[in-house]
């Protein structure tokens, strides 16, 4: 039993020096965001501020439109999410519980998607974009991202699980099929959704090199575009409290959704990579 | 009875056209933006790097000469041993963490949800934001690693400025960040294992270190799988956290990875065809690995 418990204490000994070095940069942002401009370069410096300035959240949104970078970067992240659902719905009901000719040899292209690199397209699709003069816009943030062969893919997997009695019984009760995946399929299938929509939004949300290439306004940029030229126009100088109050703004939408809802976040990352 | 026989015939086969018609017409919305963003992109690629294009003069077809003039150039050996230098390191270091962390969680240890929180945090935060952080943590002059270290009489280092260690401090802070999702895959592999082969072992008389390698190795090898394709792949193609922490490729070059070296060639220098070459390159290269790791590692992995 003894043995058991310094079994124990060691365990729970490494996971907390370990976790502690998992918290320290959040910690540290929150408390240099909260100081005042001399206090950061105080030596030896402190984790609790002398008196919080909590007026650096407001400069900050003085200093760079954030506000206008969270209008563009949830209406982006929005658009691409229902647009994948959509798609990946109609192409994953095609692809489990229907028959026709081709199918799996089209799904196995679909699944080839996977292994492109992003890089190799990139330029290509910036020629194309500035051919459609679509360069500085929303579009050329959403359109190419509407799809994914992930979400077909684990919207497949789901809809196989469920029996095919389900849909012959709506389809003799004069159920068309339109019908039949948004009253029936779509309800029944909502871990999956959830997990497409997770996926999708986090991706758009966090999306970096597209967005920094294919957008020159700072109007037009998202979060973090905007955040890293802020940080360039800061980082030359030592503004410190406001760029961790910044970046604080930044993360914290992404944060407190974690926060709440934790267990789907993780499932849903787990059931992905022991399926993909 | 052949009149019959031949109507059946004709009904099915409308029948079959009917389903394909409508079977492709859902697959439509999706197939129209993967031909459009994936299939015509990877072809317009190659294409692209046989020629020399500023996106505004008419191109000229060179042939082969971006590819010649890319093997020429310091640059891109530069590039390709930051790289490695990259991947080499940080692969083995996220992954061996990442799985004795999984291996501590799975001891049904009290608070498993409070620390798989804590280890998942990181990786959800946008890379942007904790990059920004990190360049704080990293400032030599203020920041509150030389300051730490000062205490068990280390440093003070230059960290992100050094160009000795510029990759480094990328290198930890990336591990930092992408811990928990291996964690996270670790530990959902380890609770998916049979605890009856566990009970079998022990009534044989196998020791701790004889269950882990004769069980939780070979029951886990899917997930390690898994993990280390996705790993290389991520790897190679790091550019945000360099992009921010180090803008300009880092002192003396020191952290221009691939993806940046297309990125200047193309968005700084606008030589679309030699950028297109050089993404050629980098994609020929992850899928020739990622085949090989199929071929050599699949054979060892233990599917149930």
């Amino acid at each position: 039993m003894r043995k058991s418990y310094s079994k124990q204490f060691v365990i729970h000994f490494v996971l907390i020096v370990l976790g502690a070095a998992m918290i320290l940069p959040f910690a540290w942002m929150i408390s240099t965001s909260l100081k005042g401009y001399h206090e950061i370069f105080r030596y030896p410096p402190k984790w609790i501020p002398d008196s919080p300035q909590w007026s650096n959240y407001l400069e900050v949104w003085k200093l760079a439109p954030f506000g206008r970078f969270y209008v563009n970067s949830v209406f982006v992240a929005l658009v691409t999410t229902v647009g994948q659902v959509i798609t990946g719905v109609l192409a994953a009901y095609a692809f489990s519980r229907m028959e026709f000719w081709g199918r799996d040899k089209v799904f196995m292209l679909f699944l080839a998607t996977l292994m492109v690199p992003t890089q190799v397209t990139l330029i290509p699709t910036y020629i194309v974009m500035s051919q459609m003069g679509w360069i500085d816009s929303y579009q050329a943030l959403i359109i190419p991202f509407v799809s994914t062969a992930f979400s077909v893919f684990l919207l497949r997997q789901f809809f196989l699980t469920i029996p095919k009695e389900l849909e012959e019984a709506s389809i003799m009760d004069g159920c068309s099929k339109l019908r039949f995946i948004c009253s029936v399929l779509m309800p029944l299938a909502k871990p999956a959704i959830a997990s497409v929509s997770l996926f999708g939004f986090l991706g758009s949300w966090n999306s970096y090199l597209w967005p920094l290439i294919v957008i020159n306004s700072n109007q037009m940029r998202t979060l973090p575009i905007g955040l890293r030229y802020f940080v360039s126009q800061q980082g030359g100088g030592s503004e410190w409290h406001y760029l961790m109050a910044a970046s604080l703004i930044v993360m914290l939408p992404v944060l407190i959704v974690f926060f709440a809802a934790q267990k789907q976040f993780i499932e849903g990352i787990a059931r992905s990579g022991i399926k993909g | 009875m052949q009149d019959i026989n031949a109507a059946n015939e004709t009904s099915r086969r409308r029948a079959a056209i009917k389903r394909t018609v409508v079977g492709y017409s859902f697959l439509t919305p999706a197939s129209t933006i993967m031909i459009l963003f994936i299939f015509v992109p990877v072809f317009m690629a190659f294409y692209l790097s046989l020629f020399e294009w500023d996106l505004i003069s008419p191109k000229t077809f060179v042939g082969l000469r971006n590819y010649a003039r890319i093997f020429q150039s310091t640059d891109f050996f530069i590039a390709v041993r930051n790289t490695f230098y990259f991947v080499l390191v940080q692969l083995p270091l996220d992954f061996g963490i990442s799985l004795g962390v999984a291996l501590l969680l799975n001891q049904k240890i009290r608070g498993l949800s409070f620390y798989r929180t804590v280890f998942f945090t990181p990786v959800i935060t946008s890379t942007v934001a904790v990059s920004a952080v990190w360049l704080w943590l990293y400032d030599p002059f203020d920041g509150l690693f030389n300051y730490l270290l000062e205490f068990i009489g280390l440093g003070p280092y230059g960290w992100l400025n050094d160009p000795k260690m510029a990759m480094l401090s990328v290198i930890i802070m990336s591990v930092w960040k992408g811990l928990g999702y291996n964690v996270v895959l670790f530990l959902a592999g380890l609770q998916s294992i049979d605890a009856s082969l566990y009970e079998a072992a022990s009534i044989d008389g196998a020791k701790p270190f004889q269950q882990f390698r004769y069980i939780t190795l070979p029951q886990l090898s899917p997930t390690m799988y898994f993990v280390l394709i996705m790993g290389v792949i991520n790897s190679f193609k790091v550019f945000t956290q360099i992009d921010v922490m180090t803008p300009g490729g880092g002192p003396l070059k020191s952290t221009m990875v691939i993806v940046y070296l297309i990125y200047q060639q193309a968005f700084n220098s606008f030589r679309f065809g030699e950028a297109s070459a050089l993404s050629v390159l980098l994609s020929a290269f992850i899928l020739v690995l990622t085949l090989l790791q199929r071929f050599f590692l699949e054979k060892r992995v233990h599917y149930n």
